[in-house]
């Protein structure tokens, strides 16, 4: 047996049990235990004890998430009660100004209408380009993300919508009225491109509901969420884009 | 990110406080605090941690607000989530027991360490104290549980209601 260099300690054997011994210790420390019955008892009942545990608590990992658990609201709302906020804005500006009419429609100035503009504006610019639709391709998503995250002083993220069909394409900074904005945009197999603008401390911080515009002939789905104001844009239906809407939500939100 | 720390968020609260509902307002209130101090958490930086360093802070200071000492985990009326095998049962509920009766202090050591798997520098920045401190918690933990394992009849916690009415699933 090797000579320990130095004698093993109490604390050794925890670390012992808890892997955080570096392989050389470990080593020497599982050569001390070989020698030392007393010593194996003890590492033997703290493993025990930690498999113990560790069966205990496990299965809490895998129980479904309590509904109103994650969902950032100062309000405690549920997703139930905003999705019913949503749609009573979509009833109320589609029975005012005509569903079927099918026509554009403004909403009443509310907090984040500015943020709708910037969004509309941006998505109009920068869609079409062919050669330079972003600045940061979506192959380095990392740095995109670290950079934006960076200007912005806020952590960001961007949502994956692989399932709903759309690849992130890349992203962009921009200017917004009041500080930095930051662009998402993605391309589904058609062509067809969404985008997510996300500004930092909007005027109004705090959580809203989904609410709902068209501008520009794109339609945008916008909420504010702590630090952050999110307006997601794309020229489709409502309902397509509130699918892509909740997917995103659920990703940032919660 | 935050989502993906949450069910080690619960599984933590759960397994300090015991009772279900409970631990979920703690976590609720730890991601609400989160959320509203995203600009405090510097990107690259290990975000389990200040999560739980967020959810122990409240959890501290909701105890000190009550005025009471932390409830001791109550083996028998937690909230489980399932029961051990037939042939460990017996063994299982012993060390349940046990730890139940430890100190706080040593539960949360022992907590992060055996079943959260943190390292011994992320678990001492969590509980705000030395390295040290947090080995010496461990160590007294698990020695306290080895003794009650080893005369379970010393247990005066060791009653009859687990196998009736206190069972939840």
């Amino acid at each position: 047996m090797t000579k320990p260099s130095e004698p093993v300690s109490e604390m050794d054997l925890h670390a012992f049990v808890d892997g955080q011994l570096d392989e050389a210790r470990q080593r020497e420390v599982a050569a001390h235990l070989a020698e030392n019955p007393e010593a194996a008892a003890r590492v033997a009942a703290y493993r025990t004890q930690k498999t113990a545990l560790k069966a205990a608590f496990d299965p809490i990992l895998k129980e479904p998430l309590p509904r109103q658990l994650g969902l950032p609201t100062a309000s405690r709302r549920t997703l139930h009660a905003r999705w019913a906020a949503a749609a009573a804005v979509l009833l109320v500006a589609g029975g005012v100004l005509g569903w079927q009419a099918g026509g554009m429609f403004t909403p009443a100035a509310a907090p984040g209408t500015a943020v709708v503009h910037q969004a509309a504006v941006a998505h109009a610019v920068f869609t079409p380009q062919k050669r330079h639709p972003v600045e940061v391709r979506g192959d380095e998503e990392a740095h995109l993300v670290t950079w934006l995250s960076n200007v912005l002083g806020a952590p960001l993220r961007a949502p994956r919508l692989v399932d709903a069909g759309y690849l992130l394409v890349g992203g962009r900074l921009l200017s917004a009225t009041d500080g930095p904005a930051a662009q998402f945009m993605y391309e589904d197999k058609g062509g067809r491109r969404l985008t997510l603008y996300v500004v930092t401390d909007p005027a109004q911080r705090g959580k809203t509901a989904f609410r709902y515009a068209e501008e520009k002939g794109v339609a945008i789905f916008y909420w504010i969420d702590g630090p952050l104001g999110y307006a997601l844009a794309g020229k489709m239906t409502r309902e397509e884009l509130l699918k892509l809407a909740d997917a995103v939500y659920t990703q940032l939100g919660r | 990110m935050i989502v993906d720390q949450i069910p080690h968020l619960r599984r933590y609260a759960r397994a300090l406080v015991g009772d279900r509902e409970q631990a979920d307002d703690l976590v609720q209130d730890c991601l609400e605090r989160a959320w509203s101090r995203m600009h405090l958490w510097r990107a690259g930086t290990n975000i389990r941690a200040w999560l739980f360093t967020i959810l122990h802070n409240l959890h501290i200071n909701a105890a000190r607000r009550h005025n009471s000492q932390p409830r001791s985990f109550d083996a028998a009326a937690a909230d489980l989530p399932v029961r051990p095998t037939q042939e460990d049962e017996l063994n299982v509920r012993d060390l349940w027991q046990a730890f139940g009766r430890l100190p706080e202090p040593q539960r949360a050591a022992i907590l992060l360490i055996s079943v959260e798997e943190m390292s011994y520098g992320d678990a001492a920045a969590v509980l705000d104290i030395p390295v040290g401190t947090l080995m010496s918690r461990i160590h007294r933990g698990r020695e306290r549980l080895r003794e009650l394992m080893a005369n379970p009849g010393d247990n005066p916690g060791n009653d009859t209601r687990t196998s009736q009415q206190g069972r939840k699933r």
